[in-house]
C-alpha cells in the first residue's frame, strides 16, 4: 500500500484517496468542509479536463467539480 | 430551506400551489419565492429560499437564504436523501438556530434504486424534530408534511458546536441511521461517466447543441408555416380588413392598424393590431416554445452542470468558470432570467464580465425572431455571419475584460447531479409558464412601442433624428438614415425592429450589420432595468459604455470587411 501524500490532482482517475490535509484561506476551507470535503473523508477522481482543466470528484454519494487550482490545496494518500 | 438542488422548489410548488421555476441543477432559484398555504384554519406564509450549503454564504444567492431564514417563524429544512451525509451539515446548523423545524427527507423514491436504507424513526429521535419523507416530484408525502408543520418545534437535543464538531456528530448519526448497501455500475452511471470526461463528453455535448438548436428551428419553423401564419392569413386579417373599413382614415387607424388605403401588412403595417399582435405571437412566440421546450428537457435531466465541467477551461480563460454557460443558456431565451442567473457566480468581476457579455452577445429569442425575420428569406449565409460576429465577440471581449477588470475570478466548484428522466408533464408545465411569462412581457411592450413610434412619427421628431443621424449611419455603418429609427425603436423590443428594417429595402449585407448592431449596442428596457439592479448603477454606466462603444468598433468593421469601403 502507498501510503505517500499526494495532492488531489496527482491522484489517478478510479482511485480512491483519502483527504488527510486542506491547506488555503480560511474561508476557501470552510467552503469544502461543509461540503463534506475534509480530513478522513475518502474520494474519487471522475476525470479530469485537459489543459489543467478542473476535476470532477466523488464525494459520499455525489459528485463535484473543482478547479485544478482548490484540488492542488488538498492532499490525499491513496488507499 | 435547504442545500442546492434538493427539490426546494417542488416542495414550494406542491405546498402552496404556486408556480416557480425548478430545475436538475443547483442555483436554480436565485431569489425568494413567496406563496401562501392554508390548513384548516390557519394561513401559513411559504417562502422558497434558495440553496446554500452553510449558514456561512460563499455567493449572493446564499446571502438571500441565510436573510430570509432571520425572518422564518418555522423552517421546512429540505434535504437530498441520497445524500444524507451531507445535507445534514446544513441541518445541524439550522438545528443550532433556536427555531422550530421540520426536516423533510426528499427524493426518497430514489433510496431504493440506490440500495440506501434510511431509518427515519430514528433519525426523529436523535435530533428531536419531526421527520417526514417526500417524492416532491409525484406529491407523495407532501400531506403529511402539511401535517406535520404544525408540530414543527425548536430542537433540545443538539448543542451548538464547531465545525469539526458536527461532522462528529453527523457521523454518528449516520452509523444509527442509515445503511447504504454495495451496488454496480448502471447504466446512469455509465451515461453520467461518458458526458462528463473530455474524449466522449465534447462530441457528445456539441451533438447535443446541434441537435438542440436543429430542433428548436424545426419546431418553430413548422409552427408559424402550419399553424400561426395561415392562423393569422385566413381569419385574422380579414377581420382586420374588415375593421380597417369601419374605422375609416384617421389617428385611430395608424395606431391600431397602420396607414389607411395601403394593403394591410401584418409585419410593416406598425398598427397595434397588426404588428404589435403578429410579431410577439407570430413570429417570436414559435422559437419561444421550441426553445423553452428543448430548454426544459435539458435543465430537468441534469445535464447543464456537465456542460459547466466541459467548458470551465475556455470559461476561464474570459474571466468566468463553466458556470457562466448557464446565463448564455438562459439568456437564448430572455436575457432577463439570464442577467438574474449571473447571481450564482461568485465575484463582482465574473458578474460584470457575465452580464456585460450576455447584453452584448447573447441574443434572446426576440433577437433571434428578428435575425432569421430579417435574414431568412436571403439565405442561410447572412444568418452564419451574424453568429460567427457574435460568437467571436464573446470570446474576444471576455479575452479583454478577463485582462482589465480587476478583482478575482474564483476556480468551478459546482455539484454535479445524477441524470433524473424528465418527466413530461413537469416539462410541459414549465415550458408553459415561460411562455405565459413572455406574453406578459412582450405583448404590452410592443403596444408602448408601437405607439410612442407613432407618436413620434407624427411629430416629427424620428424624421429629424433620422436626418441629425444620417451622415453618421452612412459614414461609418453604411445604411441608410433611417435605421437609427429601427436601432432607437430596437431599445424598446428588438423584435419591433423587424418590420423597420424589413421596409428600408437594404441589401442582406447592410442587413447584416444592422441586425448585428441591433443585437450589439444595448438589451432591451427589461433587461437593462434588471441589469441595473442587479451591477449597481456605477458598474451598469460602464457596461453601456463597452456596449454602445462595442456596437460602433463593429458596425463599423463589419461595414469595412462587409462592404469593401
Amino acid at each position: 500500500m502507498d501510503e505517500k501524500p499526494i495532492p488531489l490532482t496527482q491522484l489517478p482517475i478510479n482511485k480512491r484517496g483519502k483527504i488527510i490535509g486542506l491547506d488555503g484561506g480560511q474561508g476557501f476551507q470552510r467552503r469544502l468542509r461543509v461540503m463534506g470535503i475534509k480530513e478522513g473523508q475518502i474520494i474519487k477522481i471522475v476525470t479530469k479536463q485537459p489543459f489543467r482543466g478542473p476535476l470532477t470528484i466523488a464525494v459520499f454519494g455525489c459528485q463535484m467539480t473543482l478547479g485544478r487550482g482548490m484540488a492542488d490545496k488538498i492532499t490525499v494518500e491513496v488507499i | 430551506m435547504g442545500n442546492p438542488n434538493v427539490g426546494k422548489s417542488v416542495v414550494f410548488s406542491r405546498l402552496t400551489g404556486a408556480n416557480v421555476i425548478a430545475s436538475n441543477y443547483p442555483g436554480t432559484t436565485v431569489d425568494f419565492s413567496k406563496g401562501k398555504m392554508r390548513v384548516e384554519r390557519d394561513t401559513y406564509e411559504i417562502i422558497d429560499a434558495p440553496g446554500t450549503y452553510s449558514l456561512e454564504p460563499s455567493n449572493k444567492a446564499e446571502e438571500v437564504a441565510l436573510k430570509m431564514l432571520g425572518d422564518a417563524d418555522i423552517v421546512i429544512n429540505v434535504i437530498d436523501s441520497t445524500n444524507l451525509e451531507r445535507n445534514l451539515y446544513l441541518t445541524l446548523e439550522l438545528l443550532e438556530q433556536n427555531k422550530p423545524i421540520v426536516l423533510v427527507l426528499n427524493i426518497w423514491d430514489e433510496t431504493k434504486h440506490l440500495g440506501i436504507h434510511i431509518d427515519e424513526k430514528r433519525l426523529q429521535q436523535i435530533i428531536g424534530v419531526p421527520v417526514v419523507t417526500t417524492v416532491a416530484l409525484s406529491g407523495e408525502g407532501i400531506k403529511n408534511l402539511v401535517a406535520n408543520i404544525k408540530n414543527a418545534k425548536v430542537n433540545d437535543k443538539i448543542k451548538p458546536t464547531s465545525e469539526e464538531g458536527r461532522w462528529i456528530e453527523i457521523g454518528t448519526i449516520i452509523k444509527k441511521v442509515e445503511v447504504v448497501e454495495h451496488r454496480h455500475h448502471t447504466l446512469r452511471d455509465r451515461i453520467s461517466d461518458l458526458t462528463i470526461k473530455p474524449l466522449s463528453g465534447i462530441p457528445i455535448a456539441l451533438g447535443i447543441i446541434f441537435i438542440s438548436f436543429w430542433i428548436v428551428r424545426l419546431i418553430g419553423e413548422n409552427l408559424i408555416i402550419y399553424v400561426l401564419d395561415p392562423l393569422f392569413d385566413n381569419y385574422y386579417l380579414p377581420l382586420i380588413e374588415g375593421l380597417s373599413e369601419q374605422i375609416g382614415p384617421g389617428t385611430i387607424h395608424i395606431l391600431l392598424i397602420g396607414e389607411y388605403g395601403v394593403p394591410i401588412d401584418k409585419i410593416e403595417s406598425l398598427g397595434m393590431l397588426t404588428t404589435g399582435l403578429y410579431i410577439p405571437i407570430g413570429v417570436v412566440l414559435p422559437y419561444i416554445i421550441a426553445f423553452y421546450f428543448m430548454l426544459s428537457l435539458l435543465e430537468d435531466t441534469g445535464y447543464l452542470p456537465r456542460l459547466a465541467t466541459l467548458v470551465d477551461k475556455v470559461f476561464h480563460k474570459l474571466g468566468m468558470h463553466g458556470h457562466g454557460i448557464v446565463p448564455v443558456f438562459l439568456g437564448l431565451g430572455c436575457n432577463v432570467p439570464g442577467a438574474l442567473s449571473t447571481r450564482t457566480l461568485e465575484t463582482r468581476k465574473q458578474r460584470f464580465i457575465s452580464a456585460t457579455l450576455l447584453a452584448i452577445c447573447v441574443p434572446c429569442m426576440a433577437q433571434l425572431a428578428m435575425v432569421f425575420g430579417v435574414l431568412g428569406k436571403h439565405g442561410i449565409f447572412y444568418i452564419g455571419i451574424v453568429f460567427v460576429t457574435l460568437t467571436l465577440l464573446y470570446i474576444i471581449l471576455g479575452l479583454i475584460l478577463n485582462r482589465f477588470i480587476k478583482g478575482e475570478s474564483p476556480e468551478i466548484f459546482l455539484e454535479i447531479p445524477s441524470y433524473r428522466r424528465p418527466s413530461f408533464k413537469a416539462t410541459i408545465k414549465k415550458t408553459w409558464m415561460r411562455i405565459r411569462w413572455f406574453l406578459k412581457e412582450a405583448i404590452p411592450f410592443l403596444f408602448l412601442g408601437v405607439l410612442i413610434i407613432n407618436i413620434l412619427y407624427s411629430i416629427g421628431i424620428l424624421q429629424f433624428i433620422s436626418n441629425a443621424l444620417q451622415p453618421i449611419m452612412t459614414g461609418i455603418f453604411g445604411m441608410p438614415g433611417d435605421a437609427s429609427i429601427a436601432l432607437i425603436t430596437g431599445f424598446l423590443r428588438k423584435d419591433l425592429a423587424i418590420g423597420m428594417l424589413i421596409s428600408l429595402n437594404m441589401t442582406p449585407l447592410q442587413l447584416v450589420i444592422a441586425v448585428t448592431m441591433l443585437t450589439v449596442y444595448f438589451p432591451c428596457v427589461a433587461t437593462f432595468a434588471v441589469l441595473i439592479k442587479e451591477l449597481g448603477i456605477k458598474d451598469m454606466i460602464k457596461s453601456a459604455a463597452l456596449m454602445l462603444g462595442v456596437a460602433t468598433i463593429v458596425g463599423f468593421l463589419l461595414k469595412l470587411i462587409l462592404l469593401g469601403v
